[in-house]
Formats: C-alpha cells, structure tokens, sequence
C-alpha cells in the first residue's frame, strides 16, 4: 500500500478515473494553467488537454450549472469549488437542478455529478471564507453529502462519487491535504453511507467528520489517560447517513458526544443527536452532548478564531459530562 | 392507457419524405400544413387546460402558450430527432409539437402515473428525453446554464447535434443568463458549444413590460457582449421563424459556435392562469395583437398558397378538439402515482 496524503489521494483518483473513462471531465476556477489553488488539479491541463480539464470565468452558478446539463448527457463532470463558500452562487443550481432533476423528470435522467473543493475553519480567512457549509447541503434530498477525514477516505468516497448516477457534494478540509496514511491500491471504493469506527471504546460514543474526527480522535486519548473509553464513530457521509451504526454504537456506550465544526443551530449535530435519541432514547444514561463552533461569523484575530473553534478539551468535558465526572456547564459552549 | 396515449401522438403527418413546396414568392412550405395542424393542436390543447384548471383539475400553476406557438413551432420544425432542447416552464406546445402523446402530457398536468414525467412534474416540468427534450424548468433562467453544458457534452462527444434553449425575455436579466452566454461565447471559439438560443420575448416578464426590465430594449443587441450573433424574426409568422431556424441551426451545426434569435411574438394569456385581471395592459392591446394571431397569418399564407380551403380549416380544427378532449379524457382515466412513488426517483443509486 503506497504512502499517500490526502492532497494526492484526491489527486490521484482523478487520474486514475480520467484513465479509465473518457466521460470524466474536470471545471473550476484556475484548475488548469494556475495548476488548482490547492494543486489538486496540478498538471492534469498538460495530461489531459482543454477539452477535459476546462478554466472556468468566475462563474459559479454558470460552470455548476454547465456541468449540470454535461451530466445530464452522460459525461461525468468534477466541479472544484475553489471553497465550499462560493458554492452559494451556485446554491440555486445545487438545489433547484442537481439534486431534483431526476426526481421531477420522473427517473428520466440522471445527474452525475461530483461538487468538490475545501470546506471549513481554520487559518484566519474570516468570515467569508471559513465557512462549513455541510448541513445547508444535508438538507436537500436528492444530493449526496461525503465528508472525507483521511487520505483513505479521501480515495475510496471519490471513486465512489465518479461511478455513481447522483450529485455528490464532496467537502474536503484544507487542514487535511498534507495529511498522509497508507491508502489502499487498485481500484478501491468506500461505499456511501457506512460509517467507521475509528476507535473502539465501551463508555462514550464521539461523532464526528472531516477534520473534527481528529481532534476527537485527540480527545480520545486524554479521556484515556483517565480510563474513559471513547467509542469514535465517523460517519463518513452525511447523506445517506448510516444511523443503524450510530445507534449501535450509543446502545453499547449508553452516552454520546457529537460533533461539528461551526454553527450549532439547526446543524448536523443537532440530526446526529436526534438520530441517536430517535434509535437509542432508552439506552441513554445521559442527555447527548453537542461541541459545536461558536454561533458568529468567523472572526480574523487568531484568538477569537480559535475560540470560535471546537477543541479536543471541549470534547474531553462533554464526553465527562455525559458520565457526570464534570459539572454540567451550558452544555458544551456558552453560546449553545 | 400507454398505446393509448402513443397513438394519439400529435406529430402524426409531420414526417419524414414529405414534399418540397413552395409559395410564389419562393418562401418554402414544404410540410406547412401540417405545422398548422400541429399548432391547432398546440392552442386548442391549451383551451382545453384552461377550462380544466378553472375547474380545479389542474393543480399548481399553468401558464398557457397561446399567441406564441409559431416560435416554438419554427424552430422545433427544424430540429433533427437525435438534437435536444431544453425550455422554461410554459412549456406544453413544446413538448407536444416534438411528438410527446397530447395524452401523456395532459395527463402530467392532472399529477397522473401516465404523465410524461410521472405525475412528479407538472405543467413546469415536461420532460421527454427520449425525443430529446430535457426538460421544462420553473426558475426563470436556471436552466440557461445546462443547455450550455449539454451543448457542450453534445460536441465532446463527437457528434454534430445541437442544442435548443428557449427563454423567456425575462430570463434575460437573470444571473442565469449572463454566466452562462459568456461561457457559451467562450467555448463557441473553439467550436465546442452547439447552442442556439431563443428567446421568446412576449413582451412582457409577468407583468413587467421589456422596456421597464431591460436597459436594452432590443434583446437580439444584448447578444454581443459575449460574442454570440444574434438577430431578430417576426414571431408570429411561423415561415420566417422556420426560415430563420432553418439557417441558424445549419450554422450552428456546421461550426459549433452559439448563436441567438430574439422572437417578437405576444402572450395572449396571463402570465399564469392566476393572472386574471391583467392590469399591466388594456384590452385594446390584446384585441391588436390577437390580430396577428399566428395561427391566422398561416392559414392565410396557405389559404393563399391554395394549400389550404375551409373544409379541410374545419377538419383540422375538428381532429385538433377531439385530439384535445381525447387527451382529457385518458388523462382524467389514467391513475395517480401509486403511494410508492412518493420516494422513488429522488436518488439513481437506489438508496
């Protein structure tokens, strides 16, 4: 198994994919000359030529819908959304077409087709650029939401995403690219809608995706310390979301902590938590605790970005809360 | 219910091997007679979902193509059948004149398993891939950009098709427009966007007249901003729409670069069947531009042609209201979706 980061992963699988099949074609903003703003896309121009891999104007709601009515014809577009917060130019497109055109057109045709770019918080971007836009994607029936945490699942959700019929938001982490594992060879696929447990752990069950699933993984490690043993699920894809794992896993640990990046109203914790009391009221011991970021626009200073933020600390009090080691603050943050 | 629905296909006699005619003036009118019948078809079809949506049949919105029928006709009347098209939501004429059963297409409009999109559209949203037609859209302008996308995918692929859109000229103004047109002028240089582009402009954008909407009253001119040549026809003379068709989508084929006609045509509805009272226009106005009605200038091109006579105006007219009391009646039979239906279709993996 090569030694791959997360960057490379993605990198790779388009390479691989556009190999095999003359129907991928990648858009973006400066994917091609400019080599991609994070180098997903660096020389794939030169490899593959103009016709596949197509410099976009600045034109979200143009280029996605473009590749909307390419999908619809059979190709398989892969759009890079520089970040996931210009999706919102788009967001009518993502919506209104991509995810309801098979729905509406009676199963006539299908949108296959695969959103990426970076998602998330992180490196003093602000407010307009730090944004982790999954839930408002969670939303809407008829879209695929993938949150790939590892250079692993960075690699098999992609394949899955390219030899699928449906839309698929696939939401990288910025902080993750030079992230590196050992990633399985060949034609390797992770299925949609099956969560990992990424560590094993009898007292508390921590949610959490993307790049949440490391500090939580973090946090797993100091609850060890003090002989709490953290159950890390990770659900992989937000929608379909597997919610037989989930409730396993609580129904084992009897507690939950679940996890999001940024804003805790109406977000995915709050599916994840109603999940967990929807499948596993009985079996709880504790009410489910949610770590969120901060209910604010992300702020610049280095400070209030990172207490706007979820840390591995946060989780460790919350999951200590669950078994009433700490005293109950707010549950979780004081903006909750 | 479905053979049903098939045979009583409206583009029965707008077949291939039909006979090249023309008139004195040596404008071609080759198989004009049965696009009048098509658009007799198209107006009495129309009637009839008015008369069914004031009786609470038809459910949601309706907006009617009455008055506008030679553009969608002129133009589909020049489409290959493995070209596409793609329309906004006043989109029943469309999918008729390119052959979807008048029956399946009432039946969309009454929510109805038989409907060409299953019950799962509506008016708005007529689809019939199978002969191209992807689709009717509710947005004003949304579907602007996937037109210009599947032109593109059309050309990838290696074949010469070409891609339809019509647009209303509201749509004009729209985001949706301006990203797009700039993309497709873009990718017309290099041979790889097969568009045309028709809008529509029936004057009115619900009930916003063009020169309160558009800094540039003259649409056809808005075209050069992205490179893409435009030009204007009389669209309520179906022979010049087809004329101008004919030419446009030769071109287009031949280099695979976009370009766009601005339709002058009339709406002769409301904006949707809601739009009762009208008060954005007198009657007067409608009274003026109902005589220009497409329909009349045809048959009197033809009357004139003496390819037409008024046994055969009363015939046509006939065949086009029972075609039309026919497509009631298998849509009012046919059944609603079943309960299962309800979540099928929203995802092509299963799921």
């Amino acid at each position: 198994m090569p030694e791959l980061s997360y960057r490379d992963a993605i990198r790779s699988t388009l390479i691989e994919e556009m190999d095999r099949d003359p129907a991928v074609v990648l858009l973006g903003e400066d994917i091609g000359q400019y080599q991609g703003t994070f180098r997903i896309t660096a020389d794939l121009l030169n490899r593959y030529g103009s016709r596949r891999v197509i410099d976009t104007p600045i034109s979200e709601l143009g280029f996605v819908g473009a590749a909307i009515g390419m999908a619809m014809l059979g190709l398989r577009p892969v759009v890079e959304m520089m970040t996931w917060n210009f999706s919102l130019l788009a967001y009518d497109q993502i919506v209104n077409n991509a995810a309801k055109i098979r729905y509406f057109s009676g199963g006539q045709v299908n949108v296959p087709l695969v959103i990426r770019g970076p998602n998330g918080a992180g490196v003093q971007l602000s407010a307009q650029h730090s944004q982790s836009l999954e839930a408002i994607y969670a939303h809407v029936p008829g879209l695929v939401v993938a949150m790939p945490a590892t250079p692993t699942e960075a690699k098999g959700l992609l394949r899955t995403a390219l030899r699928g019929n449906d839309p698929v938001i696939y939401m990288e982490h910025a902080a993750l690219y030079s992230l590196k594992e050992e990633v399985p060879d060949g034609e390797f696929m992770m299925p949609f809608g099956v969560a990992e447990i990424a560590r094993p752990g009898r007292d508390v069950t921590i949610v959490a995706y993307s790049r949440m699933l490391h500090i939580a993984l973090e946090a797993a490690e100091i609850l060890a310390e003090d002989g709490i043993e953290a159950e890390v699920l990770n659900p992989r894809t937000l929608r379909p979301l597997d919610r037989q794992t989930l409730v396993a896993s609580v129904g084992r640990t009897h507690r939950a902590v679940v996890v999001q990046e940024q804003w805790r109203p109406f977000g995915t914790a709050a599916e994840l938590a109603a999940a967990i009391t929807e499948g596993a009221f009985d079996l709880l011991d504790a009410p489910v605790e949610r770590v969120t970021g901060a209910d604010v626009p992300m702020p610049y200073a280095r400070n209030l970005e990172l207490l706007a933020l979820p840390h591995a600390e946060d989780i460790v009090r919350a999951a200590r809360r669950t078994l009433y080691r700490e005293t109950a603050e707010t549950g979780g943050r004081a903006d909750g | 219910m479905a053979d049903r629905a098939t045979r009583t296909s409206s583009n029965e006699g707008v077949a291939a091997g039909s006979v090249a005619t023309t008139d004195r003036t040596g404008i071609d009118l080759t198989d004009a007679v049965a696009w009048y019948r098509q658009m007799v078809i198209g107006r009495r079809f129309e009637e009839e979902t008015e008369r069914a949506f004031r009786r609470g049949k038809i459910g949601g919105y309706l907006h009617v193509y009455s008055g506008q029928e030679a553009v969608a006709a002129g133009f589909l009347a020049e489409l290959r059948a493995d070209d596409i098209f793609f329309t906004a939501y006043r989109d029943h004429a469309h999918a008729l004149f390119r052959g979807s059963p008048p029956g399946a297409v009432m039946a969309e409009l009454l929510g109805k398993a038989t409907g060409v999109a299953r019950g799962k559209g509506g008016s708005m949203h007529l689809f019939d891939v199978s002969r191209g037609f992807y689709g009717g859209y509710g947005i004003v302008g949304g579907h602007i950009p996937l037109a210009v996308g599947a032109a593109y995918a059309l050309r990838y692929k290696g074949g010469d098709q070409v891609c339809l859109c019509f647009l209303g000229d509201g749509a004009m103004n729209s985001g949706g427009f301006h990203e797009p047109m700039n993309m497709a002028g873009l990718w017309g240089r290099e041979g790889l966007c097969p568009l045309v582009v028709i809008v529509e402009n029936n004057q009115f954008a619900m009930g916003t007249p063009v020169s309160q909407s558009s800094a540039v009253p003259n649409l056809a001119a808005r075209f050069s901003a992205y490179d893409i040549p435009a030009e204007r026809v009389d669209g309520m003379d179906f022979l010049a729409v087809r004329d101008v068709a004919r030419r446009v989508i030769t071109q287009v084929r031949a280099g695979g670069r976009p370009q766009a006609v601005e339709a002058l045509t009339y709406r002769f509805a409301g904006h949707g069947a809601a739009d009762v009272f009208q008060p954005y226009r007198t009657k007067d106005e409608v009274e003026t531009a109902r005589a220009r009605d497409p329909l009349a200038i045809l048959e009197a091109r033809l009357r004139e042609a003496g390819l037409l006579d008024d046994a055969r105006v009363a015939s046509i007219g006939e065949e086009a209201d029972e075609m039309a009391r026919e497509a009631m009646r298998f849509a009012e039979e046919s059944p609603p979706p079943p309960p299962e239906d309800l979540y099928k279709d929203v995802y092509g993996n299963g799921a």
